[in-house]
């Protein structure tokens, strides 16, 4: 089903890659970092005429810190919750700068936000941008806790999962609620394009971002990128892409994208339909200290979890591939 | 107050004389000066301004981009980014809504940024009222913005364009707030005199290239994050230039007088050279009841005076000390409080410190009248100037608050 319908391919292999580095060195990241390798290379692509609207967080506090920047491309930060109401106005003002020949600008718009200042503080202001369809390109880096301020869970941290605000107790075992489904949310506002995408996998990514950057003129774009943090989810800062590659082969992290009305599978995602082509999950929950608690029928169950969300996606396969 | 001087205006400048709402006048103050962005989000007593705008982007008559965002905070925020990327950019709230924003306005002022937004001024919740006061204001007084509070539709259309020429200033770069009373100025018809909006225009030139803008051509980093090694300076600046941008308030108010023939001073006195009693308070109040009860008192030879605050923050010390200097004992009346201070009235405390700063020492009454637009009657005030005589005679400040008009 996925396999007929490829991507518009900008880039083929990583020698397609543009050598221009937009996010520099200086940034003050932790070793390993997956959202510091998913700006860079989201960079690459968008090229100089990108003005990046940031949400407090990880990226920002890493990389602007006075007088320092690690930002070669106009960047602006204002507070946690309201990225995309940021974006708009600077969407706004461009269009309307334009129009009266005050100015004379191509520049593409991004907004930058993780999964706290997406999922739950900066969902409203996601919401109001998506709807008012406002040409903004919106980019969530998902490392699934706000790692910022220490580990605390978010609506994006999976079920189980240790933070330091769902600890392991001997009543409570890491996080009881289940990861938001962000995807679904922003699909509902049927905008012209949506896509989930990995730091492992960056050839799909980047073309995902041309492509998301392309539909702008035709209203807002959504990127849902995987990030993994060493830190925050207890691994190795030398397994970052390893970890970000086993959510993807697991089934956990599919990739996929909404375009234009069309729900696509990506590979190598579109052949996980077939359950014996996923890794098993334990792979991917094994290596990670804050899945290290978990029990066998937890495990079972957040198997069931990622086989629930699969059966929903082969639905949406059916019904808008 | 207004002081209509006897230059003789060029009779091209006022195209219209209308009845207008507060409210109508700062949309049309805003079409006026050509706004790029609106972005804002109802709330009574504001809405009708943010109704006229959208009717005039729609009709053509404004060329901007109106964002109708889900909250206002989205709507500062919005603002923010606009102004960030080179727009000229409006918004208006009240109450709940100025709440709301509470976050980005410091931020909008820290970073700069020419904003300039209305604030019909309303009670604040809980018990929810939509009615008119000050306590919205007076809970964002400390947020590093320009503040006005106007006392008449015309002050307010004026002081809109004003309020954009001090605001983009090179030497000043904040945000301003005109603020005047909700429902009884906001929702009041009175006659205005509007401008040719090309003189207006003239007036209000775009100031391009004389602050960092969001430009791909000369990438720059806004917001950046400041360890303790440089918060303090950079915050300092900020606090700096609102205390200098008195200087070009004035300036300004001055070229305003030049090109349009009207003036208005950070205090404005009424009757207040040989005033024995005055009363200090803003808004409308100031303009209407407490002048008509200054008629009367003199009417009956108490030396009555008023003095209006028309310049909120910065706060003009040295106009006020020098306007009160000889009064026998003075009131503030506010339409706000500060509960569980010294003493409740806000503005008062700005008074009090600022006379005792240079050193006048003076009965003083601190007056909490207006909540949730609780009717102030002529006749309060003219008591006021009676209670002034009798604290004159005793020569003391009474230690609390008058909580007046309450059942």
């Amino acid at each position: 089903m996925g396999m007929a319908k490829q991507i518009k391919v900008g880039i083929r292999t990583i020698w397609d890659v543009p050598k221009e580095e937009y996010f520099g060195p200086g940034q003050l990241t932790c070793a390993g970092c997956g959202p510091s390798l998913a700006v860079r290379l989201m960079l690459k692509v968008a090229g100089p005429n990108t003005i990046i609207a940031n949400a407090t967080g990880c990226i920002e506090v890493t990389s602007t810190q006075y007088p320092y920047t690690a930002w070669a491309v106009p960047y602006i930060h204002v507070a946690f919750e309201n990225a995309a109401a940021v974006a708009s106005g600077i969407e706004a003002a461009l269009k309307a700068l334009n129009r009266k020949g005050i100015a004379n600008t191509k520049a593409k718009v991004i907004a930058l936000a993780g999964d706290g200042g997406t999922y739950d503080i900066g969902i409203q202001a996601l919401s109001g941008m998506l709807e008012r369809g406002h040409g903004v390109l919106y980019v969530l880096y998902d490392n699934e806790a706000y790692m910022n301020t220490g580990i605390q869970r978010s609506g994006g941290t999976p079920r189980f999962a240790w933070t330091t605000t769902s600890p392991v107790g001997s009543k409570i075992r890491g996080k009881v609620q289940s990861k938001k489904d962000i995807m679904s949310i922003v699909i509902a506002h049927r905008i012209p394009y949506a896509a989930t995408a990995s730091i492992a996998y960056p050839i799909d990514f980047m073309n995902k971002v041309k492509k998301a950057l392309d539909a702008l003129d035709e209203g807002p774009a959504f990127l849902h990128v995987f990030a993994p943090c060493p830190p925050g989810w207890r691994i190795d800062e030398s397994k970052t892409v390893e970890i970000a590659r086993l959510a993807v082969d697991t089934g956990v992290f599919p990739l996929y994208e909404w375009d234009h009305g069309k729900f696509r599978l990506n590979p190598p995602s579109n052949a996980h339909i077939d359950k014996s082509k996923r890794k098993p999950l334990i792979n991917y929950i094994k290596p990670q200290g804050r899945f290290a608690h978990m029990k066998e029928d937890e495990i079972k169950a957040m198997e069931a979890e990622v086989d629930n969300y699969w059966d929903y996606l082969i639905r949406l396969l059916k019904a808008f591939g | 107050m207004t002081q209509v001087l006897e230059k003789q205006r060029e009779s091209s400048i006022v195209v219209e004389k209308k009845g207008l709402t507060t409210n109508y006048a700062i949309a049309q103050a805003v079409k006026d000066v050509d706004v790029d962005v609106i972005a804002a989000y109802p709330i009574t007593p504001q809405t009708t301004i943010i109704e006229k705008l959208a009717e005039y982007v729609a009709n053509g008559e404004l060329d901007a981009e109106f964002i109708p965002v889900e909250s206002e905070h989205s709507a500062l925020s919005a603002a923010v980014g606009a102004s960030a990327a080179g727009a000229r950019v409006f918004t208006a709230t009240s109450a709940q809504g100025l709440e709301l924003m509470h976050e980005i306005l410091h931020i909008a002022s820290g970073l700069r940024l020419p904003i300039v937004m209305a604030v019909p001024g309303r009670a604040l919740s809980a018990p929810i009222s939509i009615h008119g006061d000050y306590q919205d204001l007076m809970n964002i007084r400390d947020t590093g913005w320009i503040i006005y509070i106007a006392s008449t539709a015309q002050e307010a259309y004026d002081t809109i364009i004003e309020a954009f020429r001090v605001a983009e200033d090179p030497r000043v770069q904040l945000p301003v707030i005109v603020s005047y009373d909700g429902f009884l100025m906001s929702h009041t018809t009175e006659p205005v005199e509007l401008y040719d909006p090309k003189v207006v225009r003239e007036f209000t030139p775009r100031r391009l290239n004389t602050r960092p803008i969001l430009n791909p051509e000369k990438p720059t980093t806004i917001g950046a994050l400041a360890t303790p090694d440089w918060y303090y300076e950079i915050k300092y600046q900020a606090i700096n230039a609102l205390k200098l941008s008195r200087s070009v308030i004035n300036e300004v108010d001055s070229e305003f007088n030049e090109k349009f023939s009207r003036s208005y001073k950070p205090v404005e006195g009424f009757m207040i050279d040989d005033a024995d009693y005055v009363l200090v308070t803003y808004g409308g109040a100031a303009t209407w009841n407490a002048l008509e009860a200054a008629k009367e008192a003199r009417d009956r030879g108490l030396k009555a005076g008023v003095l209006r605050i028309r310049l909120f923050r910065p706060f003009p010390a040295d106009d006020l000390t020098k306007a009160l200097s000889n009064a026998k004992a003075i009131a503030v009346v506010d339409r706000a409080v500060a509960p569980g201070s010294p003493i409740e009235g806000p503005v008062f405390k700005d008074v009090y410190i600022a006379l005792h700063m240079a050193g006048i020492d003076k009965p003083m009454l601190s007056v909490i009248h207006g909540l949730s637009q609780r009717t102030m009657y002529i006749r309060d005030f003219y008591e006021l100037y009676y209670r002034l005589k009798d604290i004159a005679k005793v020569g003391k400040s009474p230690q609390e608050s008058l909580f007046m008009g309450l059942r």
